[in-house]
Parts: structure tokens; C-alpha cells; sequence
């Protein structure tokens, strides 16, 4: 967390966080109001459950640059909505499976269940893979793909 | 579309790690944003009037307010925007506070960040249509499940208001754990006496509907209007002709049975009323222990019952209950203290827990109220209390105070040294936590008038030495260690979530925390609410309280169905699927995905079908939204454009 200390650092790395309004936002929520530190480079999307997660929304995401892209819902079986993180844990595992060949580092995306009172764990959750997207550096961007640049995969 | 943007300092909570002027400045670089402000508190009175004059005066379209957590004021700020004659769906906030301002120090990064969440939701509400909700009627009957004292305390308030109550109970009779006890504190007045009263006005009240020895099998539906699935575990008794005689309980020949009333203190029969009051006052029978059913052969009930209501062919029954709304005070059970190896594994007879206790202090227990040893009968003369067993221990996974124990202590040691004035009472503790009305009276009585000895320190060891058990401890107020030679020990076992507590939350769709108690809506604004509409919390099952503090709870949760069923209609959210039919290619992939069935074929005219979301139904989860293959079904205020414009800001 020594990053955030700096204060004249701009927006070094773009990470969207998609969160479920159920368990995941309150988890971040119940993070913020206890005052648990966290890496800054997280903008977070709310959506009303992982079901909602179009896969197309963080392959479009990380298409566009975005340097990481974080799901985050309730634990499964805990699910508001029964069975909607059932459905997002097949569809985002596939997912993850499908990056690399789009050129685009597996290591990028991540997702995870984090309830409404686990504020401690989101913090956990966001500094591990805000320093797993700080280690992999800048998203190079899938062109790079075509331009030779490989190294990343 | 003309946008304004309100940014609030929320005192110092935002302002102190955010520049808020520099994050309303920064939002009039989009060129939809007409006005952009900061202000101190923009949920205050004067703040939300100056949004509504904003969008009198510059005759806004959209509103975004930058500001604590959507779950805490989204309600607060529609209800502002609407005020001013917008839509209430024509807002969005951004939440940095709890998301930024809290969670770092970096005033530029934090600052960046806000700026970048101000800039996301201006995108989002530039795809904002105005929705408008409509009104399903409610179904003005209230499901309470758990028969203690918090569920019958909500039961009989909701009956009270003329409500129709169901009560499930997953023990043959109601009364919970406070049955179970002797007296109360700080008024040690006796807990059959005053609960006994409420049990029978559970029965007695004609609305409401008792099923003991049952549990929730399976909920669906919503606020208003859930239908709920019960099993009534079979009894082999069929409790519409038993009268309580106890006839069979005298002629069943199968005596040893643990009797779990009595926390397995003493024997009961194979058929029995649970405790004299019992509410319903029905016999059941234990399987495991019938001979009929393990030797085929017995039948002695069903001999002796004058009215012939023994039926050993009996089986599980299924019924079906619409409620409105439920009432979860489904409470706790106690920590199993045999993990604690220290203080015996749970080897040792005369090392009992602090429930064992009460069931030996209470005139209807094992030993009549005579407090005797369950190891030989004898009479104890030194008894020694240990606190926090299963409290405030992270290695035994219980970091929590069970917030009871230091008084059920301090009780309990007065009334022994009631009932036994010679003997000797030792409480080891680590803290005494007594915050409440005449609880540190209480104790201190206990230290003072009663001459209880209160040693500062943990137990490291128990042991038998002849007929004793040698207790080791060490007393940190003295910097000694101390041995006690104890007749009985009696460890302050700690609450913890009541089993089967998950399996109930995921069936009702509530969260649960790490240790198993229940999510409340909000801890300090919203305590009786879960996060789930129509479904709210009395007791321990939320977290570890005493009496006074679950009645209350029950109470208030009975107001909040009362408040909820004062009206006929319930307003529905208009945040729920719509499909485009033109788009819409029949797949029905969106039905089979839908978990509430809220999607049906639809047909037209020509034969060509498409699918149809009944709005009443659907619960705005989106699943449909993100199967469908050609986005025909588009999830209200959550669209693929609102979703994928927030994206496309934060990449440019």
C-alpha cells in the first residue's frame, strides 16, 4: 500500500470493479467504513448481481485499455438472487480461459465472492490484485498482439 | 440532456482526502454538465433545496450527487430530485466516500478518483429514462420463524394489530432457550413465570397459527406475497386428538433417553412432552429410542392412549402458507466447550455448561432445584465459574463477545450462594462486561453483598484429583497463580449462530456474517431490516444480545410489518427486464434462465411467439439481460449502453 502514500501520483493504472448491490458494494461499502486502507486505482461499476455480467463488458474493457478488471459477488449459494453468481462463475471461468487468446494477460481479470460484512477481505481482494495488475504494468493493448509483441502472454 | 453535478464534503469526511471544489470543476469539462457545485452537507435540508433549486434555475434534466454510499441516500436524493418535479431515475450518485474518501489518504489520487466516478455516472444518466413504478397488493399475513422469546414477542404484537400470524418452530414447543431458564437477570425474577404467560397467549390469540416441530422448507416470491413451504416433522402423534394426559410418557418402557430439555442432564422416555409448560402441550416420539421402531414391537402408547392418537405409520407433512411478509427469530445455539481441551474435552461429569447449570438451579430440572453434582449427587461446596468459553477466543473462532455471560454468571453465583449459603462461588474472568440497565449493580452485588470471589485471569488447566476437581489458574490483578479446589465448574459457554442458520438465510435469500448471524440491513440505522424487502430479524439470530434487547427487536420488527402492511399496495420497482420485441429472436433462453419464472411466452398474432417479463415478477437481477443473445431483454436502469457508457468514459 506504500503507493498510495505518494501524493502526487496520477492514475497510473485504470481497474474497473464490477460488484454485485448485494454483497460485494456493501462489502466495499462496510471496507470504506471502517476505515480499511486500499489502493486507489479501483473506479467501481455497481450492477444488481454478477448474473447481470455480460462477459463482453470486461473483454470490451480490457479491448479499450483498461489495465485490470475485478468481478466481485456473494458467495455462492448466498446469492440475493439464488442463483445469478452460479451463472457468472461458468460464464467469467470461461472467460478467463478465453483472454489469452485475445492477447490480452489471464492475470488482467479476476473474480471473487466477497459478502456485505466482509470488509477486511475486500481490502485483502483489492490490494492483491491491484499489485498483480501494478507487476503486469500498463495493458499494451491487444494491437500489440499483431505488432509481435508477445512477451506478455 | 442538461446535467447537474452536487458534491458534498459530507463535513470533513469527504472534503478531508478530496477536493471537492476541484471535483465539481472538473465535471463541467463534460459538456452536458450545466452546473456543478460543492456543498458541506448535501443530504441536509438546505442541501438537498439547493439541488431543487439548481434544477428549477437552470432547468436540469439529470442530477448526479456525488456522495457517501448509494445504499445509504440513493432513496433520500430521488425522493429530493422528485420533489422538483424530475423523475426520480433521472439521478445517479457516485459514491466516494466510503469507496474513496475512507479507504486512502492520497488527497490527489483520491481527488482523481472521485473525478473519475463523478464522470462515469454523468455517462450512466445520460441514458437514464424516466420509469415509473407500479402496485401489486399485499397479502396482509406475517410468517414468524422461531417460537423464543423475540419471535413470540413480534408474534403477538402483529396478532395484537389484528394481523394473521404463522409461527414456525423447529422444536415440539415454543419458548426457545429462555424456557430453559431458571431466573433473569438483574431482576432474578423466575423465566417460566414471565414468559410462560406469552407462550399461552400464542396458542390462545385465534390468529395466530402454531406449527411446532416443523421448519421452512423452501420460500419463494417477494415482499407482499411469499409462499412458504413447511415440514411438519412427523411425531407419530396425532396432535389434533393428543390432550397432554402424559399417560403414554408413564407406560413408555423405554426410560433412557437423553433429555435434551434438560440439556441430557437427566432421562425422559421415548415418548414425551418436552417440559410441564410446553406450548403446544403434545406428546412426540423419539425413533431412535421407540421400541416399536428399533424391535418392532412395544406399542405400549399406543395401548394406553385414551384417545388413540398414537399412529406409528405417520409421515412428514407438507404445507403451503402465503405471507406478506416474514419475521426471522430463529436465535442461537450454545458453543460446544469440548474443543477446549484445558478444561477437560467435555471428559469431565462435573465440568458443565452454564445452560446445564440453570437446568440444575430450575425447580422443574433434572434434580428439582437442588444443586447436586451430575457426577455423584453430592452437594457441592466450592464452585468455580469460568468466563468467556467460546467468547472473545479468535483461536477457537469466536472473537466475539457473547455479551450474556457476565451476568448469567453473576446470577447464577448469587443464586447458589442462595440455595447454598455455605458454599464457596469463584468466577475467573477476563473482563466484566455489564452495560445495561442495573447490570454493574448487579454485579457488584454479587461481589459485595453475596461475597462471590471475582479472580482477574484465564484457567490454564483442570484436572481430577480424588473426589475434586483441582482448577489452575492464574489471578493477573495479583501477578499469583491460583488453584481452586472445585466440586463443580461451571463454564460460561458463549452464544454462537443456531445450526442450520446458513441453510435458512440462503432459502430466504439474506446474508450472513462470518460467524453465521444474520446481516441487518444497516448496523445502526436500519437493525430489524435485512437487505431483502419483506423479510426482517428479532434476536440473537442477528448477533448475541440478551433478552430485553431481542423483545425489543421483536417488537420493532413487528412495527415494521405493521408500518409495511398499513397500506393495501406494495409500490414495485420499475428496475426490471423489458424485452424489445422487435429484437427479440424467441431463443427462450431468457425463461429458462430467469430464477423467479418472471418471463413467459408472449403470442402474437401469426403464431409468432416472444418472450414477455411480468413486471410484478421480476426482481431486477439481469440474468436474462446478460444470456439473451441479441440484447433484446434489457434490464431497466442497468442497460448494456448505461453499463458499457461507464466503461467507455473510464478507458478513453
Amino acid at each position: 500500500m506504500g503507493k498510495t502514500d505518494s501524493p502526487t501520483e496520477k492514475r497510473a493504472l485504470t481497474i474497473i470493479g464490477f460488484l454485485c448491490n448485494w454483497c460485494s458494494y456493501g462489502g466495499a461499502d462496510t471496507a470504506g467504513v471502517c476505515r480499511f486502507k486500499q489502493p486507489t486505482d479501483l473506479r467501481v461499476i455497481r450492477v444488481p448481481c454478477t448474473g447481470r455480467m455480460d462477459p463482453l463488458f470486461i473483454a470490451r474493457a480490457l479491448i479499450l485499455g483498461a489495465d485490470g478488471v475485478l468481478v466481485s459477488g456473494c458467495h455462492p449459494r448466498d446469492c440475493h438472487y439464488a442463483v445469478g453468481n452460479l451463472y457468472a462463475r461458468r460464464r467469467l471461468e470461461i472467460l478467463k480461459r478465453m483472454l489469452p487468446f485475445m492477447g490480452i494477460h489471464a492475470d488482467r481479470f479476476h473474480y471473487t465472492w466477497v459478502s456485505a460484512s466482509e470488509g477486511q477481505r475486500w481490502q485483502q481482494v483489492v490490494t492483491e490484485f491491484s499489485e498483480q495488475v501494478g507487476g503486469l504494468g500498463p495493458n499494451p493493448g491487444v494491437t500489440s498482439f499483431h505488432t509481435g509483441n508477445r512477451e506478455e502472454l | 440532456m442538461r446535467i447537474g453535478v452536487f458534491v458534498c464534503q459530507c463535513g470533513t469526511n469527504i472534503a478531508g482526502t478530496v477536493d471537492t471544489e476541484a471535483v465539481a470543476r472538473d465535471a463541467l469539462r463534460h459538456p452536458e454538465v450545466v452546473y456543478a457545485t460543492s456543498y458541506m452537507y448535501t443530504c441536509s435540508e438546505p442541501g438537498q433545496q439547493q439541488i431543487q433549486r439548481a434544477i428549477e434555475e437552470q432547468d436540469l434534466q439529470g442530477v448526479v450527487v456525488a456522495a457517501c454510499s448509494p445504499r445509504m441516500h440513493e432513496p433520500t436524493f430521488r425522493r429530493a430530485v422528485e420533489k422538483a418535479g424530475l423523475n426520480r431515475y433521472m439521478f445517479e450518485m457516485a459514491n466516494i466516500r466510503e469507496h474513496v474518501s475512507w479507504i486512502s489518504n492520497d488527497r490527489a489520487a483520491n481527488t482523481l478518483k472521485a473525478a473519475d466516478l463523478v464522470q462515469m455516472a454523468v455517462a450512466k444518466l445520460r441514458f437514464n429514462h424516466p420509469l415509473f413504478s407500479s402496485q401489486v397488493p399485499i397479502n396482509k399475513r406475517v410468517m414468524v420463524i422461531g417460537g423464543g422469546v423475540a419471535g413470540i414477542q413480534a408474534a403477538l404484537d402483529c396478532a395484537d394489530g389484528g394481523l394473521e400470524v404463522v409461527m414456525v418452530e423447529r422444536q415440539p414447543s415454543i419458548g426457545g432457550k429462555m424456557a430453559k431458564l431458571d431466573k433473569t437477570f438483574p431482576t432474578v425474577d423466575c423465566s417460566s413465570c414471565i414468559l410462560g404467560p406469552k407462550m399461552v397467549d400464542v396458542v390462545q390469540k385465534e390468529n395466530i397459527r402454531l406449527y411446532a416441530g416443523s421448519e421452512v422448507e423452501s420460500v419463494s416470491g417477494y415482499i407482499g406475497n411469499f409462499t412458504v413451504q413447511i415440514r411438519k416433522k412427523t411425531t407419530y402423534v396425532d396432535w389434533s386428538l393428543c390432550t397432554g394426559c402424559g399417560l403414554c410418557m408413564e407406560k413408555c418402557p423405554s426410560r433412557k433417553v437423553p433429555d435434551h430439555f434438560n440439556e441430557d442432564l437427566g432421562n425422559t422416555r421415548a415418548i414425551s412432552i418436552p417440559f410441564p409448560q410446553a406450548i403446544p402441550k403434545k406428546a412426540a416420539i423419539d425413533k431412535e429410542y421407540c421400541r416399536q421402531f428399533s424391535k418392532g414391537k412395544c406399542g405400549v402408547c399406543k395401548k394406553i392412549c385414551p384417545v388413540g392418537a398414537i399412529d406409528f405409520d405417520m409421515e412428514d407433512e407438507f404445507i403451503s402458507e402465503e405471507v406478506g411478509a416474514v419475521i426471522v427469530a430463529t436465535g442461537f445455539d450454545l458453543f460446544d466447550h469440548s474443543v477446549y481441551g484445558e478444561y477437560g474435552g467435555g471428559r469431565f461429569p462435573d465440568v458443565i455448561s452454564g445452560l446445564q447449570y440453570e437446568r440444575i438451579l430450575s425447580a422443574s430440572g433434572p434434580f428439582g432445584g437442588h444443586i447436586q453434582r451430575p457426577s455423584d449427587g453430592r452437594e457441592p461446596k466450592n464452585i468455580v465459574f469460568i468466563a468467556c468459553v467460546g467468547s472473545r477466543d479468535a483461536s477457537v473462532g469466536r472473537p466475539y463477545c457473547s455479551g450474556v455471560c457476565c451476568m448469567y454468571i453473576a446470577k447464577q453465583a448469587i443464586l447458589t450462594r442462595d440455595h447454598l449459603p455455605d458454599a464457596n462461588c469463584y468466577v475467573f474472568y477476563m473482563d466484566i462486561r455489564s452495560p445495561g440497565k442495573n447490570y454493574d449493580e448487579f454485579v457488584r452485588r454479587a461481589q459485595e453483598e453475596y461475597g462471590v470471589h471475582y479472580i482477574r485471569g484465564r484457567v490454564g488447566k483442570i484436572y481430577p484429583k480424588n473426589d475434586h476437581l483441582i482448577v489452575q489458574g492464574a489471578d493477573t490483578l495479583l501477578g499469583a497463580q491460583v488453584e481452586v479446589e472445585a466440586d463443580l465448574v461451571v463454564l460460561a459457554t458463549g452464544i454462537e449462530a443456531a445450526a442450520g442458520a446458513k441453510e435458512l438465510a440462503e432459502k430466504l435469500r439474506i446474508s450472513y456474517d462470518l460467524h453465521g448471524f444474520y446481516m441487518e440491513s444497516h448496523p445502526k440505522l436500519r437493525p430489524v431490516e435485512t437487505n431483502t424487502a419483506g423479510v426482517y430479524l428479532a434476536g440473537v439470530c442477528q448477533g448475541p444480545k440478551d433478552i430485553p434487547s431481542s423483545v425489543a427487536q421483536g417488537s420493532a420488527a413487528a412495527a415494521k410489518v405493521q408500518a409495511l402492511f398499513y397500506r393495501d399496495t406494495i409500490e414495485t420497482s420499475p428496475q426490471v427486464a423489458l424485452v424489445n420485441e422487435r429484437a427479440c429472436v424467441a431463443c427462450g433462453k431468457c425463461i429458462q434462465v430467469c430464477p423467479f419464472g418472471a418471463i413467459q411466452w408472449k403470442q402474437l398474432r401469426g403464431g409468432v411467439q416472444k418472450a414477455e417479463v411480468l413486471a410484478s415478477v421480476c426482481q431486477g437481477c439481469g440474468l436474462c439481460n446478460a444470456t439473451c443473445p441479441p440484447k433484446a431483454v434489457q434490464l431497466q436502469h442497468c442497460t448494456d449502453s448505461q453499463i458499457l457508457a461507464e466503461i467507455d468514459v473510464l478507458c478513453a
